[in-house]
């Protein structure tokens, strides 16, 4: 790790050594002479953190390191050596307990890490070394060793496969505990390795670790008998990663080229950047105000205790003389110290156990979310999950909800409907039945063969079959993956009810066939084209095997993939026919296509391409190009260069892409529908009926974004829709700036300068104003935030963002990942820093998931990447209402109220205190017996409002979730701003001083029992700690609105433990105190009737205006908001929500024709 | 700084990143397919009590409260009230107090003790068990230095401690080499003002008043917390190798010599003012004068004389000194604060509760009338 920072750092030095050579079996190539074998690390996987030996000094030092625990290790050691009022003990004490509590956990889960570790390291695996084949312990590989994995096993390291016991020397791995993405996987050998694997001599140059799974570059030099060494590339799909197992295939042998600490899953394995809730900064400042009142209460006890010794007599009156050391001291070092012990005495203000407790709170609670059974999702057999604590109540905050649209808002479920040939429109499923579209031979083909030509059908057809870079699950696979290519086929077609009737239709082929692809849409396209007659039957050892119409099975040489990546955003094969005629076949978005092809092609098909995007459906177009053999010599030999490339390799291969797919004929276009989310509407309603903002981020097309954002109600009909597009940047006559420019001013006049202010809190959604929809996309965006001069850079981005404010919805189209996560960093760091919210399921979501406050991944079709870096995933969309409106909304509540309610008990534990210095002549002497100081905010107190954090619903989950608009009475932090601290602050100042002042005019004759005997300092602090606790618990039971078994088990726990334990405290002569302070005080003072009177009045007294408040907030309580919530639903549909009305009513089977 | 302090403090995103790192080498995390428990607990359903605090239910306790609260304090101010209290003021300030040349002339040295008597009048007759009590103001046996100037164990016996004190007790640990009996600067700072009270009656003869010095410190303290060394055997060879506290005329063992009961660590002048006061301003009780018979009052209405062996100083630390006679009730001693506070509590409760009512009144007219078009 540190070498590796280093080596970045010393950027120069290390391109050199960019690469690393392993001898494959430790045999020297025949050209290196001086064969010095390479040290690299070995494959121990270490992820714990200590040892036995260094466990104590290394966890103690990480633990002080923390400024909190440093603060209250200078509090004890202040007591240690200052004479202090209270014994180290008080403060000791509760460190250590959270000491040894944060080592306990720690230790014990890096002891779950050290015996994982073990179990990987420990891990037997099979070597072949010197032609034997050897068992050893996975830790003892070496770089070079070549590995033998059988099936089912998972890989010990990352290795170059070499040799596969399958036929087409390839396999299959899934990468399930990599990134959770579940589907077999295929990767590929060296080809023209040897057979016998202990003949063969080569060398492997590969890059040096890097932590990108999906990236790799290295190139293999084989050496046969002197001849000149052959080269191989290698890519991704040679490697085999640890942690992947491997599936399907009975043994492979890899060459290990990176090891232990090296593998890409350990690399993968370091922590994220920590991201920190609002409520956290509102306790820092509110922490500060503490640590203020603190350093003054301790400024002004010290400053008039030297007023109150100056006076004559005061300082050592003859009965009470200081010690000569007293005596000895220093002024200004007395006076220093006296400040230390009021510091000391008045610590307890900002109590260690708060910090406990809200972890405590933020760890227990996160469990509700992962216990919820509505998030649990019978598809994928999942709930939710949770990969922090730290962000719950942050869930209560979001202002900002960032959307990607595919598989977020949209199912990423795609289905076939209608494809274009030649400008001529085939709809699939006309209105007719749906068995019409399974009757391929007859009903669609006669239609084909009035409209085109059956050549260009074919062509079309084939080029759908071959275009593409799908596996066909065979049906030799265990019956668990025949379920699920079931499943595929299932969710593919048959959505519209009637599913199991197609299912009885299919054919057996069909049924016998699953499908795995990246991206569905590919299947989707693929099944398509079988529909027509064109079914693809597999690939087997490059050769992709096709049965057309007439049941003939044709071949096709694949000769080159030339993959999907999201910036060309298209992809395409060269296949070379049995007729021995080498076609391309590409496809992939209209934008990168049309310009690639014969322009006469393209008007006939673009019109059929906008209408299906308008309808929200996703678009393809298909082109082709007949290569000649020149031509494909030339691309060959340029494909094959730039995959050997060990440097800038995508840069080239990109370069060679480009020149491949020129001049090409468009042949037709394909649309595919990607069906809305369940309740997608209705979760995007309830966001924005919650006060928030909801941006759709997406790469897709504008039109079909556009109708996206329509049919989840983002937009609606009253909507003006802002368009800032390439489109309308395009001018006859002007620069694009330019339009630029006055676009935005305009815009700005028009969303900003001519709405009504918005008035606090309330949206603009239930103003009768106009809505405002923004739609913007990448080109535009770049342009807005890369202008080229810096002043009006800024400006434009100011414009952009205020015009974006004031819209109800954003749509960003066309984003690139960076794009995402740059807008979601702009309004993050906006006027206000708005608490934002990321939510996507793809890999391209991963970097606004992780700019974001909040990152949520959905449980998708788009593998795990997402999910490993959100901070909180679940299955479904329709879950975040929950997760947001529900638990965000009750967490945010919780904890807001154990911090307010934290700071407020410590402040009136401690003003009766600070009040008493004013009597006891400033000496620090402290009010409460040690016991009470120390089991204060640990025993007597914390439990209730644990129990509170965890248990409370102010309001219960039904009425969160009918009533969005609940959410706005939380937002921008409404409970932990400075007006409910300062009530909170007032509240205690008063309960501390009623508490004081109380119990000191009774004590005006402290004879308060019958007998006329008197008491001391000690029954004071008693009579007023009795109160205190007794009025903090109450205090807690009047805001508690949600009575279960356990608040009522732990408030009246609680106050019956406290009056157990002064009883017991007080009870026994204690052998190790120095002083019996508390012997039967607290006994005496419940035998005294004056006691009992003054501390029920003055519990009664604290919480007298509590309780009033209560009553004259009455408006806006709970009773209340029963009542709201019944007029919100009868005044439904007269309200300015009417309009919305209509659009509820629609099903989701007719979502997708929903036109502006 | 402590701004930083929250930041990095417990927080447990770091351990969870390596937490999950680990499950990932383990292969096989937990099996998260399984679905939820549905437990009324883990999805937040358990049943609940949810109280409504509103006018209508606050109201009738506002009502019980001020109507509870009005006569507890009307009786609690009743019995205050009843309570008969003399106090008078012997510290010898003034010159024209009896004790002004004692006060004066005060010095630790002197062999015989100064004697001053002060003469009062008592207007009413204290019926019952009167308590004596002396008092003294600016007297701060809550300083901290004060307060832990003490050895429990030794006072309680403990045979080491006794010849080995706390640390706390400095500088009255230790006197010209021997450990002090008992130690601290409370026990060396005793009351020994001795008060006597005399009843002037008609012909002008002066009778002493018996006053009990039993019964004066709390039992616990008595029997338990205080305890002399070697039992109450001859406490003369038990406190043998002590030397008495500086400030005190005669050991510990000679506190009260007729009685072996009250003698010692055990003696109650001693427990009485080893438990140090709240405030600087207190009283501690001294004597208990007990009723006689229950017809003649304890001390009837007349004059009396207060003698003094004046041996506490105090005006070098500008403090005072009294003596208060007091009766006591099931309240303790005469303090009306309690009966004020609970009349005022009980009133206000009872206003609001009728502020309340008209407010709910109207409110609910108005919601009822706001209803109706619906």
């Amino acid at each position: 790790m540190l070498r590796r920072r280093l080596n970045r750092l010393l950027g120069g030095d290390e391109r050199r050594v960019d690469s690393r050579t392993v001898y494959v079996g430790h045999r020297s190539s025949p050209d290196s002479e001086g064969f010095i074998p390479p040290k690299f690390c070995d494959n121990r996987i270490v992820s714990s953190k200590y040892t036995v030996w260094n466990f104590l000094p290394k966890n103690l030092f990480e633990q002080f390191r923390r400024i909190a625990n440093f603060y209250f290790l200078i509090i004890f050691l202040v007591q240690v050596i200052v004479d202090t009022p209270t014994s180290p003990v008080t403060s000791g004490l509760p460190l250590f307990f959270v000491i040894t509590v944060t080592a306990i956990k720690q230790g014990y889960e890096d002891w779950l890490r050290h015996k994982a570790d073990n179990e990987v390291n420990k891990y037997l695996v099979t070597v072949l070394e010197d032609g034997q084949r050897i068992r050893k312990e996975s830790e003892k590989i070496k770089v070079g060793d070549v590995v033998e994995v059988e099936e089912d096993e998972t890989f010990p390291c990352d290795l170059i496969l070499l040799q596969s016991s399958r036929d087409d020397d390839t396999c299959f791995v899934t990468t399930a505990s990599l990134d959770g993405e579940s589907n077999h996987k295929t990767h590929y050998t060296v080809p023209d390795t040897e057979k016998d694997l202990e003949s063969l001599s080569a060398t492997i140059e590969c890059e040096q670790p890097q932590p990108d799974l999906y990236k790799f570059v290295g190139r293999m030099h084989i050496y046969k008998n002197n001849q000149e060494p052959i080269v191989r590339s290698l890519g991704p799909e040679n490697l085999l990663l640890k942690g992947a197992t491997l599936k399907n295939t009975q043994k492979i042998c890899g060459v290990a080229v990176y090891t232990g600490m090296e593998t890409k899953m350990a690399l993968n394995y370091q922590g994220k950047s920590q991201k920190r809730s609002v409520v956290e900064k509102s306790i820092n400042a509110f922490l500060l105000v503490y640590l203020c009142i603190l350093v003054s209460k301790a400024l002004v006890c010290t400053t008039l205790k030297y007023v109150w010794q100056g006076k004559p007599g005061q300082d050592e009156p003859w009965y009470n003389e200081k010690t000569q050391r007293e005596k000895d001291t220093n002024l200004y070092l007395k006076m220093f110290t006296d400040f230390l012990s009021f510091m000391v005495l008045f610590n307890f203000i900002i109590p260690v156990s708060m910090y406990v407790t809200v972890e405590m709170q933020k760890f227990l609670g996160s469990f509700f979310i992962t216990w919820d059974k509505d998030f649990f999702d019978n598809e994928i057999k999942e709930g939710a999950l949770v990969n922090t604590s730290d962000l719950n109540e942050e869930l209560g905050q979001v202002e900002y909800v960032f959307t990607d649209k595919t598989g977020t808002l949209t199912q990423n479920n795609m289905e076939f409907i209608e494809c274009c040939i030649d400008g001529f429109q085939y709809k699939h499923r006309d209105a007719s039945s749906e068995l019409d579209g399974f009757c391929v031979t007859d009903g669609p083909v006669s239609k084909l063969q009035q409209k085109a030509g059956r050549e260009k059908e074919e062509l079309f057809l084939r080029a759908l079959c071959l275009c593409h870079t799908v596996q066909v699950k065979e049906s030799t696979e265990p019956c668990l993956d025949q379920v699920d290519g079931l499943n595929n086929q299932v969710d593919g077609l048959g959505i519209d009810g009637d599913g199991l009737g197609i299912d009885g239709a299919l054919s057996h082929l069909e049924e016998q066939r699953g499908f795995i692809a990246s991206s569905p849409d590919e299947i989707a396209l693929v099944k398509g084209a079988m529909r027509y007659g064109f079914t693809f039957l597999g690939l087997e050892s490059k050769t992709m095997k096709i049965l057309n119409r007439n049941n003939d099975v044709e071949r096709y040489e694949l000769l080159h993939v030339l993959n999907f990546d999201p910036v060309r955003r298209r992809m395409s094969v060269i296949v070379r026919s049995s007729s021995g005629d080498t076609l391309l076949f590409c496809k992939g978005a209209d934008s990168s296509i049309f310009p690639r092809v014969r322009q006469e092609e393209v008007e006939r098909i673009r019109l059929h391409v906008e209408r299906n995007a308008t309808e929200g459906y996703r678009t393809l177009c298909v082109a082709y190009k007949l290569l000649s053999a020149g031509e494909y010599a030339q691309a060959d030999a340029g494909l094959r260069e730039a995959r050997l490339a060990l440097q800038d390799r995508e840069e080239k291969l990109m370069a060679v892409y480009n020149q491949v797919e020129t001049g090409m004929s468009l042949i037709g276009a394909t649309a595919v529908e990607d069906r809305l989310q369940e309740e997608a509407a209705e979760t995007m309603e309830a966001l924005q009926g919650a006060g928030m903002k909801v941006w759709v981020l997406t790469g897709d097309k504008m039109e079909t974004a556009k109708s996206t954002c329509y049919a989840c109600r983002l937009f609606q009909k009253s909507t003006e829709l802002l368009e800032l597009t390439v489109r309308t940047l395009d001018d006859e006559n002007r620069r694009r700036e330019e339009k630029l420019h006055d676009l935005l001013l305009d815009y700005h006049k028009k969303a900003v300068q001519d709405a009504p202010p918005v008035k606090e809190g309330v949206t603009r959604s239930w103003s009768s104003s106009q809505d405002y929809g923004f739609i913007v996309d990448g080109a535009s965006l770049s342009m807005i935030l890369n202008s080229s001069s810096d002043s009006s850079n800024s400006r434009y981005k100011n414009l952009f963002l205020q015009i974006c404010q004031n819209c109800t919805a954003v749509l960003c189209c066309r984003m690139a990942p960076l794009q995402k996560a740059q807008i979601v960093k702009m309004v993050k760091n906006s006027k206000g820093s708005p608490i934002t919210l990321s939510i996507g399921d793809g890999a391209n979501d991963v970097s606004m998931i992780l700019e974001a406050h909040v990152g949520i991944g959905i449980k998708g079709k788009e593998g795990r990447q997402a999910v490993r870096n959100s901070d909180y995933a679940i299955p479904k969309l329709k879950h975040l209402k929950k997760l947001l409106l529900a638990h965000g909304h009750l967490y945010y509540v919780r904890i807001a109220h154990l911090v307010q309610y934290f700071f407020y008990k410590n402040l009136c534990f401690i003003l009766p205190q600070f009040l008493y210095q004013f009597f006891c002549g400033y000496s620090q002497q402290p009010l409460y017996d040690a016991a009470y100081l120390t089991m204060y905010n640990i025993c007597f107190t914390s439990m209730p409002i644990l129990a509170y954090s965890l248990l409370e619903q102010h309001i219960c989950i039904e009425v969160l979730l009918d009533n969005a608009t609940l959410y706005r009475e939380i937002a921008k932090n409404a409970m932990l701003r400075w007006r409910p601290f300062l009530y909170w602050t007032v509240l205690g100042l008063f309960h501390g001083l009623l508490f004081f002042f109380g119990v000191w005019y009774l004590f005006y004759n402290p004879a308060l029992q019958d007998n006329g005997q008197v008491f001391g300092n000690w029954s004071y602090g008693t009579i007023v700690f009795t109160v205190l606790v007794f009025t903090v618990t109450l205090k807690l039971a009047l805001d508690t609105r949600h009575w279960t078994w356990i608040n009522h088990f732990v408030i009246w726990g609680s106050l019956a433990f406290y009056v157990f334990f002064s009883f017991f405290w007080g009870g026994i002569i204690w052998p190790f105190l120095s002083q019996q302070r508390l012997y039967f005080v607290f006994a005496n003072m419940l035998s005294s009737v004056s006691a009992w009177l003054v501390i029920i009045l003055l519990i009664l007294l604290s919480l007298l205006p509590e309780i009033l408040l209560v009553v004259f907030r009455k408006p806006r309580g709970p009773h209340s908001r029963q009542k709201e919530l019944v007029d919100s639903r009868v005044g439904g549909l007269q309200s300015p929500r009417s309009s919305a009305r209509p659009l509820l009513m629609r099903t989701f089977s007719d979502e997708s024709s929903t036109v502006i | 700084m402590i701004t930083a302090m929250m930041a990095s403090s417990y927080n447990a995103k770091e351990e969870d990143g390596h937490h999950s790192g680990a499950a990932g080498h383990g292969g096989a995390g937990a099996d998260k397919s399984r679905k939820p428990d549905n437990t009324a607990f883990k999805q937040q359903r358990l049943p609940a009590w949810q109280p409504i605090l509103t006018a209508g239910t606050v109201l009738p306790a506002f009502f019980v409260i001020g109507l509870i609260f009005i006569p507890i304090g009307i009786g609690l101010y009743v019995t205050s009230n009843n309570i008969k209290e003399f106090e008078i003021d012997y510290t010898g300030v003034d010159s024209k107090s009896e004790c002004y040349a004692c006060a004066r002339n005060f010095s630790w040295n002197s062999t015989t003790p100064c004697t001053c008597s002060m003469n009062f009048t008592l207007e009413q007759p204290f019926e019952s068990n009167v308590f004596m009590y002396y008092g003294l103001s600016n007297f701060y046996q809550n300083h901290r230095r004060y307060v832990k100037s003490r050895d429990d164990s030794q006072l309680n016996g403990d045979p080491t401690a006794l010849k080995d004190p706390s640390k706390e007790c400095e500088p009255y640990r230790t006197s010209e080499g021997l450990p002090i009996a008992p130690c601290g600067a409370i026990a060396n700072s005793l009351f020994n003002d001795t008060l006597e009270l005399h009843y002037v009656d008609s012909n002008g003869t002066k009778v002493e008043i018996p006053l009990v010095k039993k019964g004066i410190a709390w039992w616990t303290d008595k029997h338990v917390k205080f305890r002399n060394p070697n039992g109450n055997t001859n406490l003369t060879v038990a406190f043998q190798g002590t030397s008495k506290p500086v400030n005190w005329g005669k050991p510990v063992y000679e506190l009260d010599p007729l009685d072996p009961e009250n003698n010692g660590f055990i003696n109650e002048d001693f427990i009485v003012w080893m438990r140090t006061a709240a405030l600087p301003t207190f009283r501690k009780l001294y004597r208990i004068i007990q009723k006689k018979s229950s017809t003649t009052p304890t001390l009837p209405s007349g004059r009396y004389i207060l003698s003094i062996t004046y041996n506490y100083p105090v005006l070098s630390f500008d403090g005072r000194k009294r003596m208060i006679l007091s009766t006591i009730s099931w309240m303790g001693g005469k303090n009306p604060f309690l009966g004020i506070a609970y009349i005022t509590v009980g009133s206000i409760c009872f206003f609001l509760g009728v502020v309340l009512l008209i407010i709910h009144h109207k409110y609910d007219n108005r919601n009822t009338s706001a209803d109706i078009p619906n």
